[in-house]
């Protein structure tokens, strides 16, 4: 066999496995895996409002539920403890809220 | 049409045997640039995975959850708030929670214990997370015991472990009655941790946000949409981390292909000298080139793709998943559902098999087009 269609045989093997995941994907969509719907139903259920990704401290554990002092609990401006830190940022919400407020307040800070 | 099919096989098989005569340096160029692509495929796929799977469950959580605060912190919520908040028009259903954390010091982690209504679960009967039945070798109808933050020990029944599907979301769930939660925390009586809403009109959220503010100055409304931008953010970000610490290898693999692709060896310009001398026209010898170009970096692109996959949704991104752990000990085995972006792939496929295409072909086309002889020499 020569070796072009050794070769050309193979890439069209490893196109055709690309083509059958895509193809797969737009076919199912999250929607449809039973196991994901019933994990939304487990949140409804329970009103779970976080992922259990990281549960050493519970600004990681509940990072849309933590409060603006939680990652700092020790004193202002206090290194992480968690290396999860370094993979987390604080929540838009939390930085947002200062944002919100600056230049809005009507009376001299 | 056959005839120039026929001359560009004839050109692929050329280009097969010129590689094989540099075999080593050219597998080991392969396995660097698939294993570049695998590690960039995975964190896109693993990402994309997780980012859609927490949208769509998260977008079923509690429309908007209230938290009471003081001085900066989250305060338990003292009786008559809930039904201060019923009186607020637009709010449809209002329910107290009550949820805390628990340090187990037997295993060193973290729980989240969450009461639910007395006719899920009776007094003394617990549900647990399948990562926490895992890690306490818990199973249906055990026994376990807990102590108290005021040191008193409190026994509970196993009577179910939630499904190992759900990990990521109940890793390290404890499930009990209300009244064991109120004895277990020592919580007083009528007061909750925080209260979710739920609200009639979608439309009217932010509105009932603002009458909440106003009329409980003290609290603090978490509204979902809010939730599920945190968890965009946080996926963004933690792909953004990963591709900085990445950076210094993509880069190194850049400097690489461009020194392999660019550099032309003296071997390689000899192979070109004669190719010309014995007849070839530049366009053909450009042509072989592109050829070897595509070749390694399609056939890297399309492995590094696959073994991506593979790696993601198969093996729940073993590679990740030690950055990922931090330093929790309860940490949820989980599948993702595929979920790819086409674009995202398609960015990937343009920044790793075009560059290197192109980075070859502008030597070969410098050497190409000098005198054969000179070449040679």
């Amino acid at each position: 066999m020569r070796p072009s269609s050794l070769a050309l045989g193979f890439l069209a093997v490893l196109v055709a496995i690309c083509l059958f995941i895509f193809g797969h994907f737009f076919r199912l969509t999250v929607e449809d895996s039973p196991k994901v719907t019933a994990n939304r139903a487990l949140v409804e259920k329970l009103g779970l409002t976080d992922l259990a990704l990281f549960t050493e401290a519970r600004y990681t554990r509940h990072p849309t539920q933590a409060d603006l002092h939680s990652a700092l609990q020790d004193h202002p401006g206090a290194f992480d403890h968690f290396p999860s830190g370094s993979l987390l940022p604080p929540p838009a919400i939390l930085t947002q809220s200062h944002a919100h407020l600056a230049g809005k307040t009507t009376s001299p800070d | 049409m056959r005839i120039w099919l026929e001359k560009q096989r004839h050109l692929i098989d050329f280009t097969l045997a010129s590689l094989a005569r540099r075999k080593t340096k050219n597998i080991g160029l392969l396995l660097a640039y698939t294993l570049l692509v695998f590690v960039l495929a995975s964190l896109t796929l693993f990402t994309q995975a997780l980012r859609t799977e927490a949208t769509f469950v998260l977008a079923g959580s509690p429309e908007v959850i209230l938290q009471r605060m003081v001085a900066g912190r989250h305060d338990l919520i003292p009786p008559g708030y809930l039904d201060k908040i019923g009186r607020i028009r637009g709010v449809q259903k209002t329910e107290g929670r009550l949820w805390g954390y628990y340090y187990d010091p037997v295993v060193k982690a973290n729980y989240t214990f969450m009461a639910r209504p007395a006719e899920e679960i009776a007094d003394g009967h617990i549900m647990v997370g399948n990562a926490l039945a895992r890690e306490r070798g818990l199973a249906l109808h055990n026994t376990i015991s807990f102590r108290s933050y005021a040191g008193k020990l409190f026994s509970f029944e196993v009577s179910g472990v939630l499904s190992p599907d759900s990990e990521l979301l109940s890793a390290d769930l404890v499930l009990l009655s209300e009244n064991d939660f109120r004895k277990f925390f020592e919580y007083p009586a009528g007061h909750y941790t925080d209260i979710a809403l739920s609200v009639a009109n979608p439309q009217e959220v932010r509105t009932v946000a603002a009458k909440l503010s106003s009329a409980l100055p003290d609290s603090r409304p978490i509204l979902r949409e809010e939730v599920l931008r945190t968890y965009q953010s946080v996926f963004d970000w933690r792909e953004g981390i990963v591709l900085t610490v990445l950076a210094g290898a993509i880069l190194a693999f850049a400097i690489l292909a461009w020194e392999k692709a660019s550099g032309l060896s003296a071997e390689e310009k000899r192979e070109i000298g004669i190719l010309k001398a014995i007849g070839w026209e530049t366009g053909d010898v450009i042509r072989m080139k592109t050829w070897e170009g595509l070749l390694i970096s399609l056939t890297a692109f399309l492995l590094g793709f696959i073994a991506a996959y593979v790696h993601v949704f198969h093996f729940g991104a073993a590679v990740f998943e030690p950055v990922l752990k931090g330093w929790s000990v309860l940490y949820p085995k989980f599948t993702l559902v595929p979920a790819v972006d086409g674009l995202q792939i398609a960015t990937l496929f343009f920044f790793t098999v075009f560059p290197y295409t192109a980075a070859v072909l502008v030597p070969i086309w410098r050497a190409a087009i000098t005198d054969p002889d000179a070449v040679m020499r």
